[in-house]
C-alpha cells in the first residue's frame, strides 16, 4: 500500500486481562504499519491494588524499557499525541476482560426461543447466566421477586416478542423485574439491557427506567420468530458491560478517557477482527475460528458467511473460576490428556490451588503437564459448547464433528505462552480437534482483540498488521475423518514445492507425520485417504490443494475424528508422548 | 518495577478493619467504645420473602377501579388473613394477604407485601476500639495484635484460645486427637483429611480451626460447619508455611479471633487470624503495595517448593526460561534450608 494512504499515526494498544495487563505499540515501518513491541506486567483489578490503571502503568513502564520510547510523562499520565522528541503515541485503544463474570439473569418467554437467544446473548460477554424466567416457569411472580433479590444480578437481559408481536405476556415478565429492583438499594440494582419487542421500549422506559442503575436499549434479537439478530444487541451489552465495570474496577474511566472512549470488552473486540477475517477469507474452504482461553474465560469466535457466532465461557477460563470447570467434566477426563502418570489428588489440588493464584505459571515440567492438560479439556468443552450455536448449513464432515475451518486463529495466556510451537499445535489439535485442511496461525502477542478495538480508530493498522508477518503462522495441518485400526494406513501425502522437490508420508491411522514447509513458501499437497476417509474433499476422495508453511511446517494428523484415546491408561500416556515427540516436544 | 502481592504475617501491627451490615440497619455501637469480639455492634432487620397479591385480576377489574378498591398503603403492618381489598355486589370477591406483614408497594391494582420478618445481628469480630461510624451500616475497629492471613475461609467468625495440636507444620489434624477438654478452643492443626475429624470438631464444638490445608473434597462439609476454619497455606496436603508457624504456635494459650471470610480477591477481604496483644504505643499498620526486591521475604506459591518461605537473592534481569519452558520474569530465592530455587516473579508474594 503505497505510504500516502497511511495515516501516519502511532497507536498504543493495552489489553487488561485477568492475570496479566498486555500494552502493544504500532507504528509505521517503511510506509506501513507494524506491530513494534509489547510489555506486560499482572493485572491490578484485584486487591491490594484496585486499580486497573497501574497495572497498565507497570506494563507500558516494561514497553518503555523495551523499546526506549517515552510513553508516561512525569505526572505517570500518558504522553499523547506523539512528540517531537520521538515520546509518546497518537492513540489509544484499550480493551478489557479482567473481573467477575457478571452475574446475569435472563428474562424472556419461550425458552427455546426468546430466552435461547437471551442466552446466546449473554454469552456474546463476560457474563454468568445465574437465573432465568420464562413463560414456562412455574413460579409465582412473589418467588420470582425472592429469587431476583437474593441473586442480585448485575444484569438483566430481557428478551421477547416479535416486533409487534406479544406484548401482553412480557409486561408481566417485567413485574418481577421492577419489583425487585425497586426494592433493591439503588446502588445494587441492575442495569437492564431489553431486546425485545420495540413496540414496549417506552413501557420499559417507564417501568425499569427508575428501578435499575442503568437501562439500556436494543433492535430485537427476535424481530420475527424465525430470524435471529444478536449482533446491535451485543454491541449495546459492551456499553452496558463497560458501564458496571467502571462502577466496579477503578482506573477503567481513566483509561476511557486515554482512549477517548474507544474501550471495549476483549472477546468483542476480537469477534469484530474475525468478522473482519471472515470477509477477507470468509468461504473459500469454511468458516473461519479464532480461539481465545486464558484466565478470565475461553473465547471462541467463528465466521460464517451466514454469520457470525461469539461465544464468552468463563466457566471455561483457567483462573478464579476453575473449580467450575468440574461441574462439566471429571477428573479423569483431565488426565487424560496427561503425557505423565498424575493422580486425581494432584490434580484436584492444582486447580484449587491455581483459582487462589489465577496468575502463577508452571515452573516445572510435572506443573506444566497438568496445566496443559486442564486447558486441553476447558477449551475441548468451550469447542463443544460452541458448536450448538454454529449454523446448521455450515459443512461438516459428519454428524457430531466440527464444520471445516479455515483458517483458525489461535490466542491467549494459555496458547500464546506454549513453550513451543508443536506444544501449542498438539494443545490446539487435542482440544479443538479440526477437520480437513486448516492453516493454524498463533496470536502469540494476543494481537487480535487489540487489532479489533484499534479498527474504530485507524481502520488501515489491521489490515497492515495483518499482512506484517506478526502472527506466527504454525502452517497447515489435515485432519482425517475416519475409522482405521491403529496402525493402518489412513492417508498418503505428496507435497511438491514450488523448487519442484517433493516429500512423502505414508499415514497410519493414529499417528502423526510432518512434512516439512517453512514459513512464508507455499507448496501443492496431493491427499489420497484411503478406507473411505475424509480429508476434505468428500469420503474416499483424494485431491490437491495449496499449502502454506509454518513453524511446523505441513502436519498431517492420522488421529481420528473425534480423538478417541485409549482407555489403557499406560498405552494412552505412551501414544500421547510419541505425539508430542512427533511434534518436537 | 515489578508488582508485588503482599501476604500478612506480622508479629505485630496496627489492625483496622470494617464492619458493616448487608442491608441498611441500626448501629449501636458509639464512637471510641471499646468492644469485644461477641459485642453486637449493629442490628437490621429484613424480610425472607414477599408475598405479590394482583387484586385487578382476583377481583376482575382494571387496575384503576382496583386501586380504588385496596384499602391499605405502603408500610401498613398487616395481620395475617387481613382483607386487602373486597369487590362490589352482593358475592363480593375477596382479596386477603396470607402472611403477617408490610406493604412495601401498592398501585396498578397490585400491592407487594415483606413478611417473615428476621433480625440479623453484626458482632464485633475482634476486640479492639470503635474509630468510626459508618450510618445505618457498621463501624470501624481497631486493634493491635498478630495478623495472619490465610488463603480460604468458611464465612464464620469466632474468638477462643489456641491449642496447639500440630507439633509439627504438616502434622494432620484426625478426630481422635480431640477431646472434651478442647470445648470452646480454637485449634491449630497441619491438614486435615477427612470429614469425620470436622464433624467431631463440630460436636465438641470447637471455636475455630487454623489448618495450613486441607482436602478439596472436604470444602462442602468445611462450608456447613459452624465454626470458622481459616487455611494458612491452600489445598491437598501443604504443610503450614514456616513464618505462619512459628508466629502461631508462639501464641498458643492466647485469645485469637478468625474471621473465616471468604477471600474475595476483587475487595482484598481475606481470611484472617487476629491474635490481640497488649502494647504500650501503637504498631506500624501492615503495608499492602510493595514491588520486588532482594532481601524481601516472600512466600512460593507454585511447586517446586510450594509454600516454603525464602528471601529473595538476586532479581533476573529480562526474561529467564524454566524447566516447564515458559519463560518469565523471575527471581533467585534463598529457602530456609539453604536452598536456592529459580522462580518466576508472579509464583511469588512479599511475605510481611
Amino acid at each position: 500500500m503505497p505510504a500516502s494512504l497511511v495515516e501516519g499515526d502511532s497507536l498504543l494498544a493495552v489489553d487488561i486481562g485477568g492475570a496479566n495487563t498486555r500494552a502493544v505499540l504500532f507504528d509505521i515501518v517503511e510506509g506501513t504499519y507494524r506491530f513494534i513491541a509489547s510489555g506486560s506486567a499482572p493485572s491490578t483489578a484485584e486487591a491490594p491494588f484496585k486499580d486497573v490503571s497501574k497495572g497498565v502503568r507497570s506494563a507500558l513502564e516494561n514497553l518503555q524499557a523495551v523499546t526506549g520510547r517515552s510513553l508516561l510523562g512525569a505526572d505517570q499520565r500518558l504522553i499523547t499525541p506523539a512528540q517531537a522528541d520521538g515520546s509518546g503515541v497518537d492513540a489509544f485503544v484499550c480493551t478489557l476482560s479482567a473481573g467477575p463474570a457478571l452475574k446475569t439473569v435472563i428474562v424472556g418467554l419461550l425458552s427455546d426461543v426468546s430466552l435461547e437467544s437471551a442466552r446466546r446473548l449473554a454469552e456474546t460477554t463476560y457474563t454468568r447466566v445465574a437465573e432465568s424466567i420464562g413463560l414456562n416457569d412455574h413460579r409465582k411472580p412473589d418467588e420470582q421477586i425472592d429469587t431476583l433479590l437474593r441473586l442480585r444480578p448485575d444484569v438483566v437481559i430481557i428478551t421477547g416478542g416479535t416486533d409487534g408481536g406479544a406484548s401482553r405476556s412480557i409486561r408481566k415478565m417485567l413485574e418481577p423485574v421492577g419489583l425487585s429492583g425497586y426494592l433493591l438499594a439503588p446502588e445494587r440494582r441492575p442495569s437492564v439491557l431489553f431486546a425485545g419487542n420495540q413496540k414496549l421500549d417506552d413501557e420499559v422506559r417507564e417501568l425499569l427506567g427508575g428501578v435499575s442503575s442503568s437501562l439500556h436499549f436494543s433492535p430485537n434479537v427476535r424481530p420475527s420468530l424465525d430470524t435471529e439478530d444478536l449482533e446491535p444487541a451485543a454491541r449495546e451489552l459492551t456499553s452496558l458491560y463497560l458501564g458496571v465495570r467502571k462502577r466496579q474496577l477503578k482506573g477503567v474511566d481513566t483509561l476511557e478517557a486515554w482512549a477517548a472512549g474507544h474501550v471495549l470488552p476483549t472477546a468483542y473486540a476480537e469477534g469484530r477482527m474475525m468478522r473482519f477475517l471472515g470477509q477477507v477469507y470468509g468461504g473459500a474452504r469454511g468458516g473461519i475460528l479464532g480461539i481465545d482461553i486464558g484466565a478470565s474465560a475461553a473465547v471462541i469466535a467463528a465466521g460464517f458467511r451466514e454469520r457470525n457466532s461469539l461465544g464468552v465461557y468463563p466457566h471455561f477460563g483457567l483462573g478464579e473460576n476453575l473449580p467450575a470447570l468440574l461441574q462439566y467434566t471429571t477428573l479423569e477426563n483431565i488426565l487424560r490428556w496427561s503425557p505423565l502418570d498424575i493422580s486425581t489428588s494432584v490434580l484436584r489440588d492444582y486447580i484449587f490451588q491455581k483459582s487462589l493464584y489465577p496468575s502463577s505459571i508452571p515452573a516445572t515440567k510435572e506443573d506444566q503437564a497438568v496445566a496443559q492438560a486442564v486447558t486441553r479439556e476447558a477449551l475441548y468443552l468451550a469447542m463443544q459448547t460452541a458448536r450448538r450455536d454454529f449454523p446448521r448449513s455450515a459443512r461438516v464432515p459428519k454428524p457430531g464433528l466440527l464444520p471445516f475451518f479455515e483458517p483458525i486463529i489461535a490466542g491467549g495466556g494459555a496458547l500464546g505462552d506454549a513453550p513451543t510451537p508443536g506444544q501449542g499445535l498438539l494443545l490446539l489439535l487435542d482440544a479443538v480437534q479440526p477437520v480437513g485442511v486448516t492453516t493454524i496461525i498463533l496470536d502469540r502477542n494476543n494481537l487480535l482483540p487489540l487489532l479489533g478495538a484499534a479498527a474504530a480508530r485507524n481502520s488501515i493498522l489491521p489490515v497492515h498488521v495483518l499482512e506484517s508477518g506478526a502472527f506466527q503462522s504454525l502452517g497447515t495441518v489435515v485432519s482425517v475423518v475416519g475409522d482405521a485400526s491403529y496402525g493402518s494406513l489412513i492417508v498418503r501425502a505428496r507435497l511438491v514445492y514450488e523448487n519442484g522437490t517433493e516429500a512423502r508420508a505414508d499415514v497410519k491411522y493414529g499417528s502423526m507425520e510432518i512434512l516439512p514447509l517453512p514459513v512464508g513458501q507455499s507448496a501443492r499437497l496431493t491427499l489420497q485417504p484411503q478406507r473411505g476417509a475424509d480429508v476434505g474433499f468428500g469420503p474416499g476422495r483424494g485431491g490437491t490443494t495449496t499449502v502454506s508453511g509454518g513453524a511446523m511446517g505441513v502436519v498431517v494428523d492420522g488421529r481420528g475424528r473425534p480423538l478417541i484415546l485409549p482407555d489403557d491408561p499406560v498405552r494412552r500416556r505412551e501414544l500421547i508422548k510419541r505425539w508430542l515427540w512427533t511434534v518436537g516436544s | 518495577m515489578a508488582l508485588a502481592p503482599v501476604h500478612h504475617i506480622l508479629p505485630l501491627t496496627t489492625i483496622v478493619r470494617e464492619r458493616v451490615l448487608p442491608v441498611k440497619g441500626r448501629v449501636l455501637a458509639r464512637l471510641n467504645q471499646r468492644v469485644s469480639p461477641t459485642d453486637v455492634v449493629a442490628e437490621a432487620t429484613w424480610f425472607r420473602e414477599h408475598v405479590f397479591l394482583d387484586a385487578s385480576r382476583i377481583l376482575s377489574l382494571s387496575p384503576e377501579a382496583a386501586d380504588k378498591l385496596i384499602r391499605c398503603k405502603v408500610n401498613d403492618r398487616l395481620a395475617a388473613g387481613a382483607v386487602i381489598a373486597s369487590g362490589r355486589g352482593l358475592m363480593p370477591k375477596i382479596v386477603k394477604t396470607p402472611v403477617e406483614g408490610r406493604v412495601v408497594a401498592a398501585g396498578g391494582g397490585q400491592i407487594l407485601i415483606e413478611s417473615g420478618e428476621s433480625r440479623m445481628e453484626l458482632r464485633a469480630g475482634i476486640s479492639g476500639n470503635v474509630i468510626n461510624i459508618i450510618p445505618d451500616r457498621g463501624v470501624v475497629i481497631q486493634t493491635a495484635g498478630a495478623l495472619v492471613q490465610g488463603v480460604w475461609g468458611n464465612g464464620r467468625v469466632d474468638t477462643g484460645v489456641m491449642i496447639n495440636l500440630a507439633e509439627k507444620p504438616d502434622a494432620a489434624l484426625t478426630a481422635n486427637r480431640m477431646d472434651v477438654s478442647m470445648r470452646g478452643s480454637v485449634i491449630v492443626a497441619g491438614q486435615v483429611r477427612d470429614a469425620e475429624t470436622l464433624q467431631a470438631a463440630a460436636e465438641l464444638p470447637v471455636r475455630g480451626l487454623i489448618l495450613a490445608s486441607m482436602y478439596p473434597s472436604l470444602l462442602t462439609t468445611a462450608r456447613s460447619v459452624r465454626y470458622p476454619i481459616v487455611l494458612t497455606d491452600g489445598f491437598g496436603m501443604m504443610p503450614m508455611n514456616s513464618a505462619a508457624y512459628k508466629l502461631i504456635t508462639t501464641n498458643v494459650k492466647r485469645e485469637a479471633t478468625l474471621n473465616a471470610e471468604a477471600f474475595d480477591r476483587y475487595s482484598g477481604v481475606r481470611p484472617e487470624v487476629i491474635i490481640p496483644l497488649p502494647i504500650s504505643s501503637e504498631p506500624v499498620p501492615p503495608v499492602d503495595e510493595e514491588t520486588f526486591a532482594a532481601g524481601q521475604t516472600v512466600r512460593l506459591r507454585r511447586p517446586p517448593a510450594v509454600g516454603m518461605i525464602g528471601t529473595i537473592a538476586s532479581l533476573r534481569s529480562g526474561l529467564t526460561t524454566f524447566p516447564s519452558g515458559m519463560r518469565a520474569a523471575a527471581a533467585d530465592v534463598k529457602l530456609e534450608n539453604g536452598e536456592q530455587v529459580l522462580v518466576p516473579l508472579v509464583n511469588l508474594e512479599v511475605v510481611g
